[in-house]
């Protein structure tokens, strides 16, 4: 808990260090992602400079992030600010401020409140697109207990091995990438051909003479089941409730099964224990 | 015609504008359809049951395509690739029925296209659309920019359209409008930016505001006090993004309200968060809340509870009760008193659920503050698409079973906004499996499920119809199935070109009992060929 503490702090501490350097850092508190700057179509250029002029012109009052301070509203969620195309009703706002809200008349090129207005419009965008958000640190865990858990009560090592399938694992994915493939090592669509021959789902049809085929698994519904024989010959299959046979081996069942039986602990200390393994 | 009956009908057809010919008046509303589909979900009250009995388990076997057309909206065009999520209205012979920016009839005997409204280019969500409401020969249709658009159901022609909320505060409609008697109820959608939800009542000639219940409340107001102050309440959310039903006799229309927001960063609105995740009861004159209850308090897990709360007469300890049930996308069922709102009953329908400490004295799940999330990840069932989700349950009174379609899936809940105040989703879940999930039939009295399906392969959260010819509707996957409802066992399917879409409906036609589907693009209407003599 302590651990996951200063690691916040130090998110925090960067991300104040960041701000009105490059909106482009990755944090998505104060500045928006690449992600949200390609999504709003915005020039990058203009956005970076925007983030420095909205910082040392604005900040003071709306904070460094736009999202309001004393007496200053959320622009993130302003009317104005959304309701806004290419500046035409932010500019007039820039140019004269609001005197009679307490709000004075800035000194601000039209260069420059175009910057501002393209930062704006990245910050809107980065609130309500959440695919443009950035996952923060995951390796909050401890290795060693992750290890422990790896070797004992998981029963990882009973398919896996550190040395050997997951060798260099930790190098291979970022933290984040390595978390959601080790608890969900299939695509979400289901088995691909891009994945893991290892993980191809298998199938074994017995017919009522006895006869019996096995294969990959490519269908199966409560009508039909379908699969391809290791010869890579396609066969399909009527299915009328409990004929034929139908049994499915599915190489990444323990995974599922295990997600009843993980703490969240289990899962942060295996994935600081994977990413030690470079 | 008696006098009251022929003042009643002069009086509605002066609100239509004398265009009852071949329209619908709004008390057809209030008798168990048969040979119209009249309103989202058929009838008033949510079950998605019909007492056609022509189709029936004795002669399914023999249920077969009478027709089957393709809509298709203009290529290219924005949500056209987006299936029909409408569930058709069929009255006087034609059926209604919509996907984003589209609006179409076509002749229930032939499946033959009289008409294609195109609602013009918007950057509104496209996510769906789930159908049109009628009154006379007008039909309201929510547009992707939230506009309420009216059509002449004879022509198509638009007859106007009104703003109902500003898409670039990322609103977005996708509700079928319910009509009730001279009120169009308007819902909207929407949960990225923070913005209030509503309940609309408009009038039907001219698109003017009736009244305006927003979902959270305003200083002063009762359930503030679950919001740390005004502005949170007021950046809470809480859309209206599927139909609810109706109880005539309380004059009471009953729905869901979605998530609270931000969606997943839940640090700057401690508290309950009324009236967000909760089933609520509004005077349909008035737009006033008369009770409410709230399956997911302080949600952080996107767990809308708009799924349809189905009413029913039944009975709880040897004593008739007016009851409401709601299978909830968060993987309980709940039943309630629906004069009064208050829990009967609250149980699980999953068995994957961890998120919950318990039920408290109200039938409120207690949500346990380890599973919010976090930036590292928690692991919790089920994801945000939920236990179920907005595809349609029914209730068979003849069974007193409640279906709903159903799935366990399992997600990592991420925090990803750690400002003091965040703002939008502010986190985000990665799914990280589960299964397909099942079909369940459950007892009302007692929550426990009686039968199940379990689905070898797709989303088993899929819509249901039940019919007084003993049979169930559902599809998984390309296929339609038909079950036994007492028992589940399998009784007919087809294979569609596309997965069920839509609820299904039933009616008859000529004597002539059609059941009819939507499946991405298309409609297949079926029926038994050798009909009873």
């Amino acid at each position: 808990m302590g651990h996951r503490k200063s690691i916040g702090l130090q998110i925090l501490l960067l991300a104040a260090t960041a701000l009105g350097q490059s909106p482009s850092a990755a944090d998505n508190s104060t500045a928006a992602s690449a992600a949200a700057i390609a999504g709003s179509k915005e020039n990058p250029a203009a956005v970076n400079r925007g983030a420095k002029l909205f910082a040392a012109n604005c900040g003071g009052c709306h904070g460094a992030n736009a999202k309001g301070g004393p007496g200053a509203p959320d622009l993130v969620r302003s009317v104005l600010v959304l309701d806004d195309e290419k500046g035409i009703l932010i500019a007039p706002v820039l140019r004269e401020g609001r005197p009679d809200q307490g709000m004075p008349k800035p000194n601000l090129t039209e260069p420059q409140i175009a910057d501002i207005v393209a930062w704006l419009h990245v910050q809107t965008y980065a609130a309500g697109h959440r695919a443009s958000y950035t996952f923060l640190d995951v390796v909050t865990g401890d290795a060693k207990k992750g290890q422990t858990y790896f070797n004992g009560a998981g029963k990882c090592s009973t398919c896996h091995s550190a040395t050997g399938d997951l060798a260099g694992i930790g190098k291979k994915y970022e933290p984040f990438a390595l978390q959601s493939r080790w608890l969900q090592p299939r695509s979400p669509r289901g088995a691909t051909p891009s994945d893991s021959p290892r993980s191809a789902i298998k199938v074994t049809v017995t017919l009522p003479s006895g006869e019996s085929v096995s294969g990959t698994l490519d269908h199966i519904d409560d009508f039909n089941v379908s699969l391809q024989d290791s010869a890579g010959e396609y066969h399909s299959f009527a299915r009328d409730g409990l004929t034929p046979k139908v049994e499915v081996q599915d190489p990444l069942k323990a995974h599922r099964d295990l997600l009843a039986h993980y703490t969240d602990s289990d899962i942060h200390n295996v994935t600081a224990y994977l990413v030690t393994l470079k | 015609m008696n006098i009251r009956l022929f003042f009643l009908s002069a009086s509605l057809t002066a609100l239509a504008g004398a265009a009852f010919g071949q329209g619908l008046t709004p008390s057809t509303l209030l008798k168990q359809p048969t040979d119209n589909w009249p309103t989202y979900n058929g009838d008033y009250s949510g079950r998605r049951f019909s007492p056609l009995t022509q189709i029936n388990s004795s002669n399914v076997h023999t249920l077969s395509l009478a027709w089957a057309t393709r809509f298709a909206p203009a290529a290219g065009s924005a949500g056209a690739t987006v299936p029909i999520k409408s569930t058709p209205l069929m009255v006087n012979g034609i059926l209604y029925f919509t996907s984003p920016n589209n609006v179409w009839a076509a002749d229930a005997r032939t499946g033959r296209e009289l008409w294609h409204y195109e609602y013009p280019p918007n950057t509104g969500s496209t996510i769906g659309n789930r159908g049109v409401g009628m009154y006379g020969n007008w039909l309201f249709f929510e547009s992707p920019d939230s506009h309420l658009v009216s059509l002449d159901a004879r022509t198509g022609k638009q007859r106007w359209k009104v703003q109902i909320a500003d898409p670039k505060l990322d609103y977005t409609s996708t509700v079928a409008p319910v009509v009730i008697g001279n009120h169009i109820l308007v819902g909207i959608g929407g949960d990225h930016l923070d913005n209030p939800g509503f309940l609309e009542s408009r009038d039907p000639e001219t698109g003017a505001v009736q009244w305006k219940w927003w979902t959270t409340p305003r200083k002063g107001e009762p359930g503030i006090e679950t919001w740390p102050d005004e502005y949170a309440s007021a950046h809470g959310t809480g859309q209206t993004w599927i139909p609810g039903t109706y109880d005539p006799q309380q004059n009471l229309y009953i729905v869901g309200t979605g998530n609270p927001n931000p969606v997943m960063a839940e640090k700057s609105r401690k508290g309950d968060n009324l009236y967000t995740c909760s089933i609520v009861a509004i005077n349909a004159d008035t737009g006033k809340l008369v009770w409410y209850f709230q399956p997911s308090p302080h949600d952080t897990h996107d767990w809308d509870a708009v799924q349809t709360p189905i009413q029913f007469d039944g009975v709880i300890d040897g004593k008739p009760r007016k009851l409401i049930a709601q299978a909830s996308r968060n993987g309980y069922f709940f039943v309630l008193d629906r004069t009064t709102g208050k829990n009967i009953l609250t149980k699980p329908f999953i068995e994957t659920l961890n998120w919950a400490k318990g039920i408290d004295a109200q039938g409120r799940p207690i949500p346990d503050p380890a599973k919010y999330p976090t930036t590292d990840g928690v692991l919790v069932s089920p994801s945000s698409n939920g236990a179920t989700n907005w595809p349609a349950p029914s209730f068979d009174p003849d069974t007193g079973l409640f279906y709903v379609g159903t799935s366990r899936p399992y997600a990592m809940y991420y925090l990803t906004d750690t400002d003091e105040h965040p703002e939008g989703w502010g986190g985000r879940d990665t799914g990280v499996g589960g299964d397909p999930g099942a079909l369940l039939a459950i007892d009302y009295k007692t929550g426990n499920i009686v039968w199940r399906h379990e689905w070898p392969s797709g989303n088993g959260v899929t819509h249901i119809l039940t019919t007084a010819g003993k049979l169930l509707f559902t599809a998984n996957g390309t296929n339609l199935i038909a079950f036994d409802p007492a028992n589940g066992k399998i009784l007919w399917h087809a294979g569609l070109m596309a997965a069920m879409s839509a609820g299904p409906i039933t009616y008859l036609l000529d004597g002539k009992q059609y059941l009819l589907v939507a499946a991405g693009d298309g409609l297949y209407s079926f029926t038994v060929n050798q009909p009873p003599k």
